[in-house]
């Protein structure tokens, strides 16, 4: 009956749009930490990916993309890795080069914290640090809408 | 204690464990999208296959039964 409830309460409190992101401080391949407290101020876009993952290969190039184009106007990319093999990763970042920022979480205590749902999921922190949406999975007809929801979120429109 | 109460004892004991059965979160399939976990050598192949066993047998249902009765499958 407790791990019924236990695995409920998993459900209970998935986060969602209106929520505060949950906060995070992993390691990045430099051994630099980097916290999602620290990166207040800036729209961030979590991303959590896996070298498993067959869409993330392909939200790669477009997370460059977005990086190139808002980067300058506040947007920060944190793509979180939850690869138990370090190695995966780096595999998969010789393949698809990444222009933003990737932090490592074997132990899947970020992902647990935001109860995500498939991979990849993707979750847009606005400067207060409040979750504006939950992206899951990504798919290519949805590239615009998400690309908007960045837009207005950074105040460009 | 009886030994029927011993084996009631024993096989709710042996279910209990059939409670903390957690299946594999979604960050946590990497092993399982191992191709080796794949039931199909080759995707495409076997997409082929399943078209070619249904239209060869579609009379006694092919892979499940498809249609509403329309007959146009």
């Amino acid at each position: 009956m407790a791990l019924a409830a236990l695995a409920w309460s998993a459900y209970a409190f998935a986060v969602g749009a209106g929520d505060a992101a949950p906060g995070f401080a992993l390691p990045a391949a430099d051994g630099e930490t980097v916290s999602l407290e620290r990166l207040r101020g800036k729209v961030v876009y979590v991303d959590f990916w896996a070298s498993w993952c067959g869409p993330c290969r392909r939200s790669f190039p477009w997370m460059n993309e977005m990086k190139a184009r808002y980067g300058g106007n506040g947007l920060a990319i944190v793509a979180v890795n939850v690869d138990k093999k370090r190695a995966d990763a780096a595999r998969f970042l010789s393949q698809t080069p990444a222009e933003f920022t990737i932090v490592y979480d074997e132990q899947g205590a970020t992902p647990a914290a935001y109860a995500v749902k498939g991979m990849p999921s993707s979750y847009l922190v606005d400067a207060s640090g409040r979750i504006v949406a939950v992206e899951q999975g990504f798919r290519d007809e949805d590239r615009a809408a998400v690309e908007g929801r960045i837009r207005t979120t950074l105040g460009l429109q | 204690m009886d030994g029927r109460s011993l084996a009631c004892a024993l096989v709710s004991l042996l279910l209990a464990g059939c409670a903390s059965f957690n299946p594999p979160q979604p960050w946590e399939k990497g092993d399982l999208a191992k191709p080796q976990m794949q039931f199909d050598h080759d995707p495409l192949a076997a997409k082929a296959t399943e078209h070619v066993y249904t239209s060869k047998e579609g009379s006694s249902g092919g892979f499940g039964v498809g249609g509403g009765g329309c007959g146009c499958n």
